[in-house]
This record gives structure tokens, sequence and C-alpha cells, in this order.
């Protein structure tokens, strides 16, 4: 099978899609990059991630759109294309710019269709990429996620790996509702098998990474690689652990986790949010309250800390749950 | 043999010490960057960083207006305001490389340096979040009552924000002494301004928001001083905002790192040929007489000392320490 990073992978879907389908649109800043200026190359960039590279040379520019810097009206725009009957896909560049355009996202967007009685879908797909390790301070880095889990209407997509974003990119633009979907800048070159074709993968349906007897760890995108590396680090001592990736926190799939705490009867989540109303505390509530006769430990909560992401390489380090951390709550969920 | 402009707070021409002054801060900005560029090569310099060659006349030619008492807020591309507005030369190189004792202890980073006891009130990494702050700090001004302004720096492309067009408005509706430097350096990341400016006038927008703006060359610090010097002392005299657009361009790209396609090929090099405002006002200064090269020399090797020394106190510098992590989230908690 092909090898492919994750973001050939998301570049995959959008091509493969955008010629099933002549609705789907994609807009955003630098998305080709190159509008206007000199006489340099008319598709610059390809998205400053090179995620959305070669669309607009296959699919013009009505289809390919360079937005301003306005991020208000890029995601207004995309949820008035996708009320007139379009599948906008938008993107955002990093997460944290969310903040610029988070009234059409909350108060528009993921609204529509319930506010006018089921009369209206709105399809569209906003692309963030998201997430700390690079250095790039507290306004770059931010994963959002969490926050945007907690509003009804939106659907929250958070792939690890190059397999399953573009599975869950494609569900995203065949499906009916507006989605969020993160990616870690850190697991853009991340590569795996990808196959060439399309294929969807459902949403609210977690991936089972990793099975073994010990532990239940529950992790997301970037910190996926990482509980792999934590539990690989285990093995030697004879401890051995279920590794589940949610894939997508809205719907989130309650029941493979339940399950596997019912097995394991120990549960630590890893997620790189802030610790307050995050998606680490949603899953701990959910089994605490779904699964609390399972539990024969407190669970353990592998999280960021309740900071702004810093700036210095030695502060982010220490901010970002690290490997080590994981074992480590490992660890001190098998000593109850 | 024509007099140095009049400092509009002054009312005389520019003084020798002026003048030297403003070459000392373009020359400053100008190595500051050059060295960077070089520095962040050896993967010591954590993070992205936007460079700002080629602009320096706007900053300073903005920041001679000013004292510590008024405000301004930056950009991404923010050095070059912040040595204009009189931060720590040696105290931003730390922060750039991410140490404990920089400007903001390690931090912000390049996109996040403040000095408010300068009246530097922050870079930002946010484009278009700055100019709402600048109303703000304007409110704080006229309150006072005491004749200070605040002034936001913003590109081309944040002149296409909401929230730039949000500030404007409130600005000329509180008539708060809040001045909008516009540097259209052509591009917004990699597309052009002539593509995302719609109506191609960022002056013109502001003249639409009821607030004079012109558009001067910035490339040279004569025009720049003497267009904003004009709108600082309206503003000083309580008639209300006002805005610039420097025309400028920048030397290197985007961020470090930048491979600049959507430029042709020897854009960057014609420019430094015909839009360097440090070679600009040498030749305009010595023509004049009003300085002698050997002036404008012997600040060329105090500067290149300077950096050289912030490069080095930067490197021998240690990290914050890890408790650091949790310090300074909240005044209390
Ligand atoms: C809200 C927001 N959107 C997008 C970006 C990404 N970004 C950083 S700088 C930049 C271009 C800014 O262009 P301009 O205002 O002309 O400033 P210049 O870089 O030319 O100095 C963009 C799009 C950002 N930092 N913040
Ligand atoms: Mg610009």
């Amino acid at each position: 099978m092909p090898v492919k990073s994750m973001r050939d992978a998301i570049n995959d879907a959008l091509h493969l899609e955008m010629a099933r389908d002549p609705s789907i649109i994609v807009l955003g800043e630098d998305v080709s990059g190159g509008a206007g200026g000199t006489s340099g190359e008319r598709e610059a960039s390809g998205g400053i991630f090179g995620v959305t590279k070669g669309l607009l040379p296959r699919f013009g520019d009505h289809r390919v759109i360079d937005t301003p810097i306005t991020e208000s009206a890029i995601i207004g725009a995309a949820g008035g294309a996708a009320l007139a009957g379009l599948r906008p896909v938008a993107e955002l560049m990093f997460a944290d710019f969310v903040g610029v355009s988070l009234d059409q996202i909350f108060n528009q967007l993921a609204k529509f269709r319930y506010m006018f009685g089921g009369k209206t879908n709105c399809p569209a797909v906003i692309r963030l990429a998201m997430g700390a390790g690079m250095n790039m301070g507290a306004q770059h880095s931010q994963t959002m996620y969490s926050m945007l889990t907690s509003v009804p209407g939106l659907k929250v997509v958070i792939p690890s790996n190059a397999y399953d974003a573009k599975g869950l990119m494609i569900t995203a633009l065949r499906g009916n509702d507006p989605v969020l979907f993160f990616e870690h800048k850190a697991l853009y070159p991340r590569k795996g098998e990808v196959p060439d074709g399309a294929y969807t993968i459902p949403f609210g349906e977690a991936a089972l990474v990793r099975e073994g007897e010990h532990v239940t760890v529950v992790a997301l995108a970037r910190m996926v690689p990482f509980a792999e590396k934590a539990i690989d680090a285990l093995a030697k001592d004879g401890i051995t652990c279920d590794l589940i990736d949610p894939r997508t926190t809205s719907p989130m799939d309650e029941d493979t986790i339940l399950e596997s705490v019912e097995n394991t009867g120990r549960l630590v989540v890893v997620d790189e949010s802030n610790p307050r109303c995050s998606v680490a505390s949603d899953i701990a509530g959910m089994v605490a309250a779904r699964g609390f006769h399972s539990l024969k430990a407190p669970v353990q909560l592998v999280t960021a800390p309740h900071t702004p992401v810093p700036f210095a390489r030695e502060l982010e380090r220490a901010y970002v749950p690290s490997p080590t951390r994981i074992e480590a709550a490992i660890r001190a969920v098998m000593k109850d | 043999m024509a007099t140095p402009p009049i400092h509009p707070t002054t009312l005389a021409p520019l003084t020798h010490e002026q003048l030297l002054r403003a070459y000392r801060q373009m020359k400053t900005i100008r190595e500051f960057e050059e060295r960077l560029h070089v520095e962040i090569q050896t993967g010591e310099i954590p993070g992205f960083t936007h460079l700002y060659s080629g602009q320096e006349a706007v900053a300073v030619g903005v920041c001679e207006l000013l004292s510590d008492a008024d405000y301004i807020v930056s950009t991404h591309r923010g050095h070059g305001h912040c040595i204009a507005k009189g931060c720590d030369v040696v105290g931003m190189m730390k922060e750039i490389y991410g140490r404990h004792d920089g400007l903001c202890k390690g931090k912000g980073g390049s996109m996040h340096i403040a000095d408010f006891d300068k009246g530097m009130l922050g870079a930002n990494g946010i484009v278009g979040g700055g100019q709402p702050l600048a109303v703000g700090a304007a409110i704080a001004c006229r309150n006072r009552g005491n004749g200070t302004v605040s002034i936001a720096f913003g590109g081309d492309g944040s002149s296409n924000q909401g929230t730039v067009f949000e500030a404007m408005n409130l600005a000329v509706v509180l008539k708060v002494p809040a001045l909008f430097v516009w540097e259209n350096n052509g591009y917004g990341e990699h597309t052009g301004a002539d593509y995302s400016v719609g109506s191609r006038d960022i002056a013109g927008r502001c003249r639409g928001f009821g607030m004079p703006a012109e558009v001067c060359d910035g490339s040279d610090f004569f025009a720049v001083f003497e267009t904003m010097g004009r709108m600082v002392a309206r503003a000083r005299a309580g008639e209300g905002p006002a805005a610039i657009e420097a025309r400028i361009t920048r030397f290197f790209g985007h961020f470090e790192g930048d491979p600049q396609l959507y430029r042709a090929k020897d854009e960057t090099k014609r420019l430094r040929e015909s839009m360097d405002c440090l070679k600009i006002f040498r030749a305009r200064v010595t023509a004049e007489g009003w300085l002698e090269a050997g002036e404008l020399d012997a600040i060329d090797s105090e500067v290149l000392a300077l950096i050289d020394r912030a490069v080095a106190e930067a490197r021998a510098s240690s990290p914050p320490a890890e408790a650091d992590l949790y310090a300074d989230v909240y005044a209390e908690y």
C-alpha cells in the first residue's frame, strides 16, 4: 500500500472529493497563495502547511478561493455557501484564529439546522491546524477542540494518523453537518499506509490502536503516538494497555471506552488541551457516571497545565504531555 | 542648502542629534534583523520569525515623533517597532532566543515582545488583534488630557480584518488620539495587496471612516516623519484619529524559511538597491550637508558591536526554570 504523510492524505481526500462533487469549494488565506503581487508563481503555497496543494490548477479559482485575512468572513461565507447548496471547506490556518471567527462558528453555523426547525443542513468543513511543539508561542499553539466540542451542532474530528485523516475527511465532505477538522501541526509529516482510492471512516467510532489487559489509555491526535511510546516502554514490565483513539470527540464513542474500562478497571486519559472543561475531564466524567463500578483506581488525566502555551523550548517541553508523563500515569493507576 | 524638516513638537528643524539618532535607530533595526537571518540558520532560535528589514524608516519615522508616554501596539513583524520605541536590544535578543532574562522572560518570543515602560504595549500574533487595543490606549490618553497619542501599526493584510474596521470607526466615534499606520509592503503572507485590498487604497478606506489619511514613501525617513508628524500634531491637539499608508517593501520572506515563490525572481535584490531606507537617508543627509559620512560610519560600527554583544549575551544566557511555566497566569488566584 502507498505510504503517505498526513498532509498528503488530507490533500488526497480533497482532490478525490472535489473531482467527485462539483459543489465542494475550498476557501481561506493562501489556500493557493500567489494571488496578485508581482510575477511569481500563481499557486505559490497551496496552503501554509501545503494541504491544499494542486487544487487551484485542477479546479480553478471559482472553487479554490484565496481570501484576504478576514476569518470572520471566511467562516461566515462558508456558512452562507452551505445554506445556498455548496459544500465549503474553509481553512482557518492556525486553530487559534478561531477567536476571530467564533461568532460565525458557534452562533451561526452550529445552530442553523436546529434553530430553523430542521429545514436546512449546513455541510461546511472548517480545517484548523492546532497544537504545541514548534515553539510558536501563546497565540499559535493551542488545541481549541475541547472548547468547541462543547457546542451542540458541531462535529469535531481529531485524527492522529494519515489513514484516519483521509477517511475522516471524506466522511466530513460527504456529511451534512458543520465539521471542525483539527489537524495537529506536528502530525502533518507523520507517515502511514494510505490507499489511493476513496474510503470513509464513520464518526463516533473509536480506533483500538493497541490491545492489552491492565489499563485503558484514551489519547487524541499527537498524544496517540506519544501514548504508543509509553505503552511500548511498559511492555518489558509486563504491563499491557488498550489504547483507544476516539478520532472524533463529537460524536464521542463512549461504548468502546466503557467496554475497555470494564475489562481493565483502570483509565488514563491523555489530552493536549488545558485541563479545565477538557476532553480529558469529559471522558473521566463520562466513565465516572457510566462505568464507576468497573474502576479499580482513580482515573489519571495527563493534560497540559492550566497555563497559556509558553514560548521557550524548555517551557513548552514541560507544557506538552510527554511519553514519560504518560508512562508515569499508567504506572500510577497500576498501583491501586 | 535646505534646512532639515521641522519637528512638529519643537517646531524647529531636526537637530544634528536627532538626525544621528534616526539613523542609529534604523541601522540598529537593520542589523538586528540581518543578524537574526543568519543566526536562525544555526537552529538555536526557537519558533518562527518575521523580519522587518526594509521597513525601518516607517517604524523610526513614526517613533521619533513619540515619547515613552505615548503608546504603540505592534504586529507579528514587531522587532522594528520595538527597537524604534526604545526597547532594550539585548533584552529583545534574549527574548527571541527564549531566555529567562529576555524582555518577557522567554514566555513570549519574537511575536510577543512588550515593554510597558517604553509605551510598547506588545507585538501581536493575531493579525488585526492590535488595532482595537490601540483605541483603548487612546481612550486612556484622551482621559489623561496630557496630549499623548496611541499608534497602531498594521500591514496591508491586516487592513482587511473586521476588527480593524471596528477599531477605526470606534476611534472616529470617540474622537480619541488613535493613529493607524499602514505598512503596505505589497503582501500579506503569499498574497498580493493588490488582490486582497479590494479598493487598492488603504488610505482611502480610512478616509471613508471619517479620518484624514495620507500616503507616503515608506523608504524615506523624512517622508514618513513629515506625514506622520502632521497626524500626530493634530491628534495631540485633540483633533482625533488619523492614518498614514506607507508604501514599502520587505527584504526577506514572510517568515524565515519562506521560499517566496509568489515573488518575481530578482525582486528583493532589485528592491534592496532602489528602496533601501538607509542608503536613501545617507544620500540625502550627506548631499544636504546635514551629516558627515564619517559620523554615519561610526554609528555603523557601534551598532554592529551592539548586535554582536546582544547575540553573545543571548547565547550565553540560560532558559527559564521549569517552575516559570506556572508563573504569571494571573495577578492573583
Ligand atoms: C487572525 C490571523 N489570521 C492569520 C494569521 C496568519 N498571518 C500571520 S502574518 C499574516 C500576513 C499579514 O500580512 P500584513 O498585515 O500585510 O503584514 P506583513 O506580514 O506584510 O508585515 C498572516 C495571514 C494570523 N497571524 N492571525
Ligand atoms: Mg504586508
